[in-house]
């Protein structure tokens, strides 16, 4: 049961705001990217419908401390097939930037921040990678850079 | 005919390889490097290129652009147009360049942040594609065919386009139906191979939640390994690391939560075409795919041209 008097009516302002969130609100319920969606295929964890519906209907505590809005693969079957153009691969990156504001941010994402932080890729370019590399025949790569870092710095991202 | 390599253009592009391909997929690289240097394709490499953004961008979206725009201003400065081999570094710098292009007010903001951090600029001159489409578009499959050697009729394969190569479609401006990509299955017929159809053909991969939740995200490799397997398929053949990792470097995790066998061997598409050229598979990096394609090589030998 939903008890109204938990309802937050601006949610749905505030993610129309947040880019990629524009066009929530055109959302009419018709189940198509439920239908398509390939993570709903496997697990009922995640439903795009639903989960516009809870942020439509205001359940802003229920939707940004979910599990399930970091579901979404980004697939863009969705995306192609909306009637609406609710871009809910975009409306799901919008909730999660307002999530993370907000202070959930999943762990894996914390980890991924730290390694884009150190190295500026996800992935070391150690010297041994580099030598792996040079034994194939391939050029040598700049093991880091510390501008991604910089960027970080400058937008206050912090993977704590 | 003319099969010699005068009457092919060289084509210029930046190799942007983002971070899985340089580390998790030399074969790829490999293979695509050797492909490309054959059909008149020069590769400009930039050492300093860094992560394309994407991960981030369900963090902090304006920070995703700002990685883009970083590795965007670097490729204008050198003037050429930038080529992909990872399917979700195409997507996330096409969407931040058309984003930064078609918003005064963002790139100006992205230019104060990129030069006041960085000391960078960009003006909004980037061109990006992916390898695949040099392939398909600037090279064109009758170039390619006029270049096959070697006879690879025997394959059946199972093409997989993945998600961000054809979609978000308004993107891409239309380059082809995302429920109807035909470029892959083009460029595997222009092999001289069998691209076969399976069910859920265009399904992703699962790899974008991967790193949030392994279970679904294999359960979502899984169905599509099935679904090949049906089909009797030789290989699978793709175009990005990411759904390799899931598909090949995977495969052995899936097969035993689900105890069943695939054995399925999955191919970068430049690994066949490479083939189909007349390289030999240890030029092409066969010797780093996982799952050994054993059984493949043996039917395509015997029928060497």
């Amino acid at each position: 049961m939903i008890d109204s008097r938990t309802l937050d009516p601006r949610f749905k302002l505030r993610i129309a705001q947040e880019p990629g969130g524009e066009n929530i609100k055109k959302c009419f319920s018709c189940g198509t990217c439920t239908a398509g969606c390939p993570v709903r295929e496997v697990t009922e964890a995640y439903n795009p419908g639903k989960i516009i519906r809870m942020a439509l209907l205001g359940l802003k505590k229920e939707v940004l401390s979910s599990q399930f809005i970091w579901l979404c693969s980004s697939c863009y079957t969705c995306s192609e097939r909306c009637p609406q153009d609710v871009k809910i691969p975009e409306l799901m990156s919008a909730i999660k930037n307002i999530a993370v504001r907000e202070g959930y941010l999943p762990s894996p994402l914390k980890d991924q921040i730290s390694l884009l932080s150190s190295y500026g890729r996800l992935l070391e370019i150690s010297d041994f990678e580099n030598e792996k590399r040079n034994e194939s025949g391939l050029p040598l790569l700049q093991g880091t850079t510390d501008e991604v870092r910089k960027i970080f710095e400058r937008l206050g991202i912090r993977s704590e | 005919m003319n099969k010699s390599k005068d009457n092919l253009l060289p084509f210029q592009y930046l190799l942007y390889l983002g971070c899985t391909v340089p580390v998790r997929a030399l074969n790829y690289e490999l293979s695509a490097r050797k492909v490309g240097e054959k059909l008149g394709i020069r590769f400009v490499d930039i050492p300093e290129f860094s992560c394309c953004g994407y991960p981030i961008k369900s963090v902090n979206r304006y920070a995703s652009l700002l990685m883009a725009a970083r590795n965007l201003a670097l490729a204008e400065k050198r003037g050429l147009p930038l080529a992909t081999l990872c399917s979700a570094c195409c997507g996330a710098l096409t969407e931040a360049n058309h984003e930064i292009r078609g918003d005064r007010t963002l790139r100006k903001r992205i230019n104060e942040d990129l030069y006041q951090s960085l000391g960078r600029r960009y003006e909004g001159e980037g061109r990006i594609t992916h390898f695949l489409r040099v392939l398909q578009q600037d090279v064109g499959i009758e170039r390619i065919k006029e270049q096959v050697q070697f006879d690879l009729s025997s394959l059946l394969l199972a093409p997989h386009y993945g998600c961000h190569y054809t979609k978000p479609s308004a993107l891409y401006g239309k380059i082809e139906d995302p429920e109807n990509p035909e470029s892959l299955d083009e460029l595997i017929l222009a092999t001289g191979a069998e691209p076969i159809s399976y069910e859920n053909k265009l399904q992703c991969c699962g790899g974008g939640v991967l790193a949030i939740n392994e279970q679904v995200a294999l359960a979502m490799t899984r169905n599509k390994l099935e679904h090949v397997r049906a089909q009797h398929a030789d290989a699978m053949v793709l175009f990005c690391p990411f759904c390799s990792i899931m598909y090949e470097s995977n495969q052995r995790k899936i097969e035993k939560v689900y105890d069943t066998e695939f054995k399925l061997p999955v191919l970068f598409y430049p690994q066949l075409l490479g083939l189909a050229l007349g390289m030999s598979p240890d030029e092409l990096g066969f010797k780093m795919n996982r799952v050994k394609p054993v059984e493949l090589l043996k039917k395509i030998n015997r029928r060497a041209a």
